[in-house]
């Protein structure tokens, strides 16, 4: 429908020069067209063929298509079919999305639910004991619902919300973003948010970013596995998320975000998190390894025999993770374009040769190269790649899949055993450390020839925070970012975890937690006979 | 009569068989089992954290046969069974009161 009235248009424009394009788009909220607040009311004149070629060719670049069509004072002063009678939630005038950068959008946020649902309930389940393996899949559902609920109403508009005049309307500016700005999603539509990308609907960027806020407490469900009460996640992970990732994640990625190096002139930390290392891994590594240790070891740990029951399970778990987190480090280019490219490679890269190098330091040290080790490897180095994918080159990748595949192995296999805390599926040890190492090797390792960005607020002052070197100065900028991070997510988690004991307590009876939380909790047995 | 239970492990299922069947014992009772003897468990590691499992599978055979035969079956057993190493199993006899066939209701040697 869109396409022929866009044909007629092209046709009737051409010949006549005067026609305004509109789109038959069911979702469009009326009102807010741009082209009306010209400084008289006289219909606007037509883009010229020249400009309409520019915004077509920004399509390519992925730059921005309505640049062509302002005057130097930012104001449009023509019509052109690329506008759309669609608003966005800044406010500004929309153009229609990309097709291709919308189609490979849509197609990643598919990817990351799917690293949810069933890809890491399945890593996870498979390496629990029997008794709990369905108290793992109703934790991650859970959260699907959970956080999708909070999203809509808050989430989205705390994080991304925010028209031109960010910083006034946030609660605390820079870091806490306004729950009622994107309030049940309102002004949310298929149009582009311009602030987060020239091509890509807005309403498939929120559900795009709705499946990173699912993922990553359910990444926290690892350490505390076979000992939590239902009742208390539920609690726990509703305050989690509307007081550390809403936060953390507006400072990250939100357009005014106080962390927000490649896009916020005003940043006050310079760092970079391309997927979210800090956002998703360190914020649940750090709040899981304080939640496991205020919960407390599971019952004969130590002694008895916690084998995962399924690695059949955990293995087809990480296939789907691996393939499911190109959605989540390509997709998180926002565009199908040279970024989503190179983070592509560098993520397949980095995660390969991670999955190599932990068996094989298993082989060495204890003479048997594991499954676990495999899969612990391939998903550690897709931990510390996320924050890296989009601003590496693929060189770079080979240095972050060897350190992934070395540093989260130590950890797991020897540091874990000499501090003796419980922390079940080494959500600690993987995601926090991996994240952290990610994070810092991002630092070190982002190259202007990776990335096109870097131009733009990055370097744009007189400190060049990415000057191809290995210690320049963003290194410093993402140890500030670290730090800012552990601090958040530590004392948020301290803070939840004892609001939510006082609420609701945290574990179950030793007598539910021996007879397994599937037939207790959930009056489910995950096999029969 | 004679019940013969025999702890094997769980490989040499097929020869033991085997060689019973070759001195015409053609009927038995198998079970899946666990235990050990003076055989250790084996270590499983995961992720740095050890396991040690102290139970280690077996298959229990057991056969209930003529007195006459009776020497005849514990040596088969024995001889397939065993490899020399710690862990190979045991053969315990016991007397059998008495046996019925279900289907024809024959009593004693003739049952089994």
């Amino acid at each position: 429908m869109e396409k022929f009235f866009l044909t007629l248009t092209l046709l009737a424009a051409t010949a006549l020069g005067t026609i305004t394009a509109r789109a038959d788009d069911t979702n469009a909220m009326a009102g807010m067209n741009a082209m009306a607040t010209a400084t008289t009311n006289a219909p606007l004149p037509a883009a010229s063929l020249d400009q309409r070629v520019a915004s077509l060719e920004a399509y390519i670049q992925n730059g921005d298509p309505i640049a062509p069509l302002k005057d130097t004072n930012g104001n449009i002063t023509v019509t052109s079919p690329i506008i759309s009678t669609l608003v966005n939630s800044t406010g500004s005038a929309s153009p229609y999305p990309g097709p291709g950068h919308n189609a490979w959008l849509l197609t990643s946020t598919a990817l990351v639910l799917f690293m949810t649902l069933p890809g890491l309930a399945l890593f996870y389940g498979g390496m629990v004991r029997r008794k709990n393996v369905l108290s793992v899949l109703a934790q991650c559902f859970l959260i699907t619902g959970l956080v999708t609920i909070l999203w809509v109403f808050v989430g989205y508009g705390m994080i991304f919300g925010g028209t031109n005049a960010s910083d006034k309307e946030d609660v605390i500016s820079g870091w806490v973003g306004s729950p009622m700005i994107c309030w049940m999603l309102k002004n949310v539509t298929s149009a582009p948010n311009p602030n987060y990308s020239y091509w890509v609907s807005e309403n498939v960027y929120a559900m795009f970013q709705l499946m990173f806020a699912i993922i990553t407490p359910a990444l926290i469900i690892g350490s505390i596995a076979e000992r939590m009460k239902f009742k208390a996640i539920l609690v726990f992970m509703t305050l989690w998320m509307l007081i550390v990732y809403f936060t953390q994640g507006h400072a990250v990625w939100g357009i005014n975000g106080a962390m927000n190096g490649v896009w916020n002139a005003k940043a006050k930390i310079h760092a970079m998190d391309f997927a979210g290392g800090t956002v998703v891994h360190m914020t649940s590594g750090y709040s899981a390894l304080v939640l496991c240790l205020i919960l407390g070891k599971r019952k004969g740990f130590g002694k008895e025999n916690f084998a995962p029951h399924s690695l059949v399970l955990t293995f087809i778990g990480t296939g789907m993770l691996w393939v499911g987190w190109y959605g989540f480090n390509s997709g998180s280019a926002v565009a199908g374009d040279v970024v989503a490219a190179n983070a592509f490679t560098t993520t397949t890269i980095a995660t390969a040769i991670a999955s190599f190098v932990w068996p094989m330091w298993e082989w060495l040290v204890k003479g048997k190269p594991s499954v676990l080790g495999f899969c612990s490897g391939a998903v550690a180095g897709l931990v510390v790649i996320t924050p890296a994918c989009g601003y590496v080159t693929p060189q770079g990748s080979i240095w972050i899949g060897i350190a992934a595949g070395t540093i989260c192995w130590f950890m797991c296999y020897k540091v874990k055993s000499w501090l003796g805390y419980d922390d079940a599926l080494d959500t600690f040890g993987v995601h926090a450390i991996g994240g952290t190492t990610g994070a810092i090797m991002t630092g070190m390792l982002a190259r202007t020839a990776a990335n096109p960005n870097f131009g733009g607020v990055l370097n744009a002052g007189t400190t060049k925070y990415v000057n191809d070197t290995l210690f320049q100065p963003l290194v410093w900028e993402q140890c500030k970012a670290v730090a800012v991070t552990i601090v958040l997510s530590v004392v948020g988690t301290v803070v939840i975890a004892y609001i939510t004991k006082l609420l609701v307590g945290l574990r179950p009876t030793e007598e539910v937690e021996m007879t397994g939380l599937d037939e207790s909790e959930h009056g489910e047995l995950g096999y029969h006979g | 009569m004679k019940k013969i239970e025999a702890i094997i492990k769980p490989f040499k299922l097929e020869e033991v068989k085997d060689a019973l069947a070759e001195i015409g014992i053609e009927g038995m009772t198998v079970s899946e089992v666990k235990g050990f003897g003076r055989q250790k468990g084996h270590t499983e590691i995961y992720r740095g954290s050890e396991y040690t499992v102290d139970f280690l599978p077996k298959i229990k055979i057991e056969i209930v046969i003529a007195d006459g035969q009776k020497d005849a079956a514990v040596g088969a057993i024995i001889k397939a069974a065993k490899t020399g190493k710690i862990g190979d199993g045991k053969v315990f006899v016991s007397n059998i009161e008495d046996a019925i066939r279900i289907r024809t209701e024959e009593k004693g040697d003739s049952a089994v």
